[in-house]
């Protein structure tokens, strides 16, 4: 008997996964190690970098037929790109999850509910920033359980109610929003791209975001029509309206004239700095060659050697966890650890396994709560053994990791996670 | 089927797997061009569930191949008859360091660099260090009988092994060695069992030898506009009766990409690059590097420099490490192969591999341990090409062929495997073959152990070649 849907997936991948992206693997191995859910799952090769290329040229050329393990084996990738530094062959890992996600997407029979929910999500919420921005939309979304919603209809695994009740709880009170005054004409010019999670449930960071790149003398200009970055339609198999949103990006940063893009959420930076490849227009390269990400540019606005200047009150020791987007793709480090080590009063210590994964990973916690807890819980010893103050993150998703994760240990009372931008700027002001 | 009931009773049912997923993920290792699938994956915790595994696939016939990280590159992993996998993915501690006796007791799942980055917070050195040492288990090392930039000076793995536990194909637990420096009691059934590629059992645990660690090391570099030039520098600097630590060899096409990958500013007329280090106290080690960089001059190297701090020496190794990384991003397929000579044959090697490659029109760079005579020819190809990977068969066939007119071998660390399996008989001859032969069939008379690896179903008719 022949398997519509088998054939159907093995189309799909021939015609989406670019085979001359997997050839470029020689399953030498070295990825994995640098892979966290082939470490927590007790090397499995299944849930390897190289298991899963392997995976995609089978199912490409017909050898292995299309099921729920193959299935799992995407699934279970945090799409955290650890694999990719440690490649000696220079894999696209990243690209070729995203085009495996959208040919699985494309060849899967789905529900009118479950088109109707994606449509929601992504060409509504994540698609347009007004529909998010003030009217607090997200968190409606969360605490109604839209995600849950989703993420069943997206036909993933069934969702534990603790992973979303934990991350109910960490949520941050949202702020209302301030009105800027027009600054006058500056030297250095500089983009702001909001993002979508930034600018509601965060909005408050993004206004210290902008305080601090003014306090270096910058002229921060926010340009209208910014769209979601699209990092979360390309990695639910969404690439078409990944690609949408991006065109609107880069036709909304096209016409001013500044000096740098800047962004304070790791994921969409990562996403972001990768227009030009996900589009292939000159424009769009423009856009990813100017963006940078706001530790970078505080540091090169001088703001270490400000900042070292404070006076200097005993605060305690401060830690860093690394947004794997920020270091892998967009091999961001140095700069962060650089503040935070010339932040006055703080002492800065590296928590083993810093680079590892979080386990957010997007909305990953929610889609796989048992992987995503366990690595939670190995993040969480790391954290343990150097006792810090305060875990200080890039990216929205990871804060909110790591604050479920310090609420699991019950570590709340001496322990806080913040953004970057948040503890620079109360040791300023 | 009955035998996988058996199998999920010994080790529990979690630990037998056959998804589909995991028969595609288990089907391959490094090899560019092998695959087949399993019908089961088995991850065993102990030596006596390895044994129960084993009487099970004797009893009903079932080929078993043992899986370290699958990193090799000979098709030693990949199950072409079928059968089980079996994984060491449990079995990964290190049981005991024992300082007194200076060796440490591993199961075979330990990752080498973890074994190393151990011993070395003990002041202890563990020196074998395959450039996959990243991944590799020493339960694979041990099983290819794996060698590393150090094998010059330090030898191989098996070198190392003081005391192997193995589960033998009847099914018995076998313990040879000890803790001694010395043991001469018949048969030396240990080095059998090392390099033996889990044809002849499964090895489950394993005491491997370690020596202090040097005090300092250094490292300098030196280029060359003419391979016989650099062949001849090796040449004397083992006639000057210095063993470096390491001493490693690039051609220029190796070289070119290098430099097209990383912008190193690498010398642009070198025909050929000398990597040299050396280890041990502080004043041997500095002169011995100087002396090596001497006579590198003296034999009219364009360029050279030797390291002042740790951060510089990483700078000079760091073209060397790109090598094989720079290569494989020119071509879909990159086959690295293994041929070793006599060092003093180097020079010759190399420029006959050139000429191969240009005959059989085919990409071919090298780089490799010069030190010890084992190059890396590595060929850039694309396995979708099926003309042109027939061609690349033959220019390796030529290359073996040349290996071993000028004395050398077909593989000095990787192993024979599947892949090499047809050249075997070019090296040992059929007497060989056929002692090798009785071996097995005395062993493992079901041939249950790896099947299909390091015998071949027939020998490649030798090539028969005119050069240089
Ligand atoms: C990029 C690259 C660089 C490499 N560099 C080197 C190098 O410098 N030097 C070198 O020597 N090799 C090198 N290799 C080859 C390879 O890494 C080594 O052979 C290594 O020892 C294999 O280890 P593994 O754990 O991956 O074993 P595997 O590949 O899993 O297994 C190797 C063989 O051992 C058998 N085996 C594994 N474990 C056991 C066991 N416990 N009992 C019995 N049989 C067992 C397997 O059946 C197979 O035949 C390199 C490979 C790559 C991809
Ligand atoms: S490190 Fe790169 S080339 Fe090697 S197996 Fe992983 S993805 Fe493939
Ligand atoms: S993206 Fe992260 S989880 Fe996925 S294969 Fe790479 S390292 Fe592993």
């Amino acid at each position: 008997m022949v398997n519509v849907l088998e054939q159907r997936m093995q189309q799909s991948f021939v015609d989406h996964v670019d085979e001359n992206l997997l050839m470029d693997c020689m399953r030498c191995g070295f990825c994995l190690p640098a892979c966290p859910t082939y470490l927590i799952t007790g090397q499995d090769e299944v849930h390897s970098p190289r298991g899963r290329i392997a995976l995609m040229k089978a199912v490409r050329d017909g050898e292995v037929k299309w099921d729920g393990s193959v299935e799992e084996a995407f699934d279970v990738c945090l799409g955290c790109r650890a694999c990719e530094p440690a490649c000696p062959a220079g894999v696209q890992y990243g690209t070729l999850l995203e085009e495996t996600r959208y040919a699985i997407q494309e060849a899967k029979p789905t529900s009118l509910k479950e088109k109707l929910i994606r449509k929601v999500a992504f060409d509504g919420l994540f698609a347009n920033q007004q529909i998010m921005q003030g009217t607090v939309k997200l968190i409606q979304f969360y605490q109604a359980s839209g995600i849950q919603k989703v993420t069943r209809k997206v036909g993933f695994m069934e969702l534990f109610p603790d992973s979303l009740r934990d991350m109910e709880t960490v949520l941050p009170k949202i702020v209302s929003k301030k009105t800027r005054q027009p600054q006058e004409k500056k030297q250095l010019r500089v983009a702001f791209f909001t993002g979508c999670l930034m600018e509601t449930m965060f909005q408050q960071t993004n206004q210290r975001t902008i305080e601090l790149l003014e306090y270096l003398g910058a002229e921060v200009i926010i340009p209208g029509g910014q769209a979601c970055c699209g990092a979360l339609h390309g990695h639910s198999g969404e690439l078409p309206k990944a690609k949408r949103n991006a065109v609107q990006n880069v036709n909304a940063f096209h016409h001013e004239d500044f000096d740098f893009i800047v962004q304070n959420a790791g994921g969409c930076g990562a996403f972001l700095s990768e227009y030009g490849k996900l589009l292939g227009s000159v424009e769009a390269q423009r856009f990813s060659e100017q963006l940078t990400d706001i530790s970078s540019l505080l540091v090169k606005l001088g703001l270490t050697e400000k900042i070292a200047q404070l006076p200097k009150k005993t605060e305690g020791v401060v830690t860093y966890q690394d947004s794997c987007h920020l270091r892998n793709v967009n091999k961001v480090w140095v700069e962060p650890r650089a503040l935070l080590q010339a932040t006055p009063g703080w002492e800065f210590k590296e928590m083993p396994n810093a680079a590892g994964c979080c386990g957010s990973a997007g909305i990953y916690n929610l889609l796989q709560p048992v992987v995503a807890g366990q690595i939670l819980e190995q993040k969480m010893k790391g954290v343990k053994a150097v006792t810090p103050a305060r875990v200080v993150t890039s990216n929205p998703g990871c804060l909110l990791q790591m604050k479920v994760g310090i609420e699991r240990e019950g570590l709340g009372a001496s322990m806080q996670a913040v953004h970057i931008v948040d503890f620079i700027y109360e040791t300023i002001f | 089927m009955e035998w996988i009931t058996q199998l999920q009773q010994i080790v529990g049912k979690d630990h037998v797997k056959q998804s589909r997923a995991q028969l595609a993920a288990y089907s391959f290792d490094a090899t560019a061009g092998f695959q087949a699938m399993p019908d089961a994956v088995v991850s065993p915790e102990s030596t006596e569930q390895i044994a129960a595994i084993m009487n099970v696939c004797r009893t009903y016939k079932v080929p078993l191949v043992p899986r370290g990280s699958g990193t090799n590159l000979a098709a030693g992993t990949v199950p072409s008859q079928g059968g089980i996998v079996l994984l060491f993915n449990r079995m990964n501690q290190i049981i005991e360091l024992d300082e007194d006796n200076l060796c440490v007791t591993v199961q075979p799942g330990v990752i080498t660099l973890d074994l190393a980055t151990y011993v070395e917070s003990h002041q202890l050195f563990y020196p074998p260090d395959p450039s996959s040492m990243k991944i590799s288990t020493i339960g694979g090392n041990v099983s290819e009988n794996s060698g590393g930039l150090r094998g010059l000076k330090y030898g191989v793995t098996k070198d190392y092994v003081m005391a192997l536990t193995t589960v033998l194909p009847n099914g018995t637990i076998l313990k040879t060695g000890g803790k001694l420096a010395k043991d001469v009691a018949g048969y030396d059934m240990q080095s059998l069992l090392v390099g033996s590629e889990g044809t002849l059992g499964v090895v489950t645990e394993i005491t491997l030898k370690l020596i202090p660690l040097p005090k300092a090391q250094k490292t300098g570099i030196a280029y060359f506009t003419s391979l016989e030039a650099a062949g001849k520098t090796v040449s004397e600097i083992i006639a000057a009766k210095i063993i470096p630590a390491t001493l490693e060899f690039m051609d220029r096409g190796t070289m070119d990409a290098v430099e097209q990958f990383m912008n190193l500013g690498l010398p642009q007329d070198a025909e050929a690059m000398l990597l040299m280090e050396q280890d041990g106290d502080e004043e041997a080690v500095t002169r011995d590097v100087e002396q090596m960089i001497a006579l590198a001059i003296k034999n009219g190297a364009t360029h050279t420099a030797v390291a002042s701090s740790a951060e510089e020496a990483l700078r000079l190794k760091a073209g060397r490490r790109a090598a094989l990384s720079a290569l494989s991003r020119k071509r879909p397929t990159t086959i690295l192969e293994d041929a070793t000579v006599p060092r003093s044959e180097l020079a010759k090697m190399v420029r006959a591999i050139e000429e191969i490659a240009i005959r059989n029109q085919v990409e071919i760079h090298t780089f490799g341990h010069a030190g010890d005579g084992n190059l890396h020819p590595t060929c850039l190809t694309d396995s979708r090409d099926v003309e042109e990977m027939k061609r690349v068969e033959q220019a390796f066939a030529e290359i073996f062929e040349v290996a071993i007119s000028l004395g050398g071998t077909i593989t000095g660390e990787h192993g024979v495997g599947e892949m090499k399996s047809p050249y075997l008989e070019w090296k040992i001859g059929a007497e060989g073959i056929d002692l090798m032969r009785t071996l097995k069939q005395a062993i493992d008379p079901d041939n249950i152990c790896n099947p299909g690896k390091m015998f071949a179903k027939s020998t490649k008719p030798r090539v028969v070649l005119h050069y240089g």
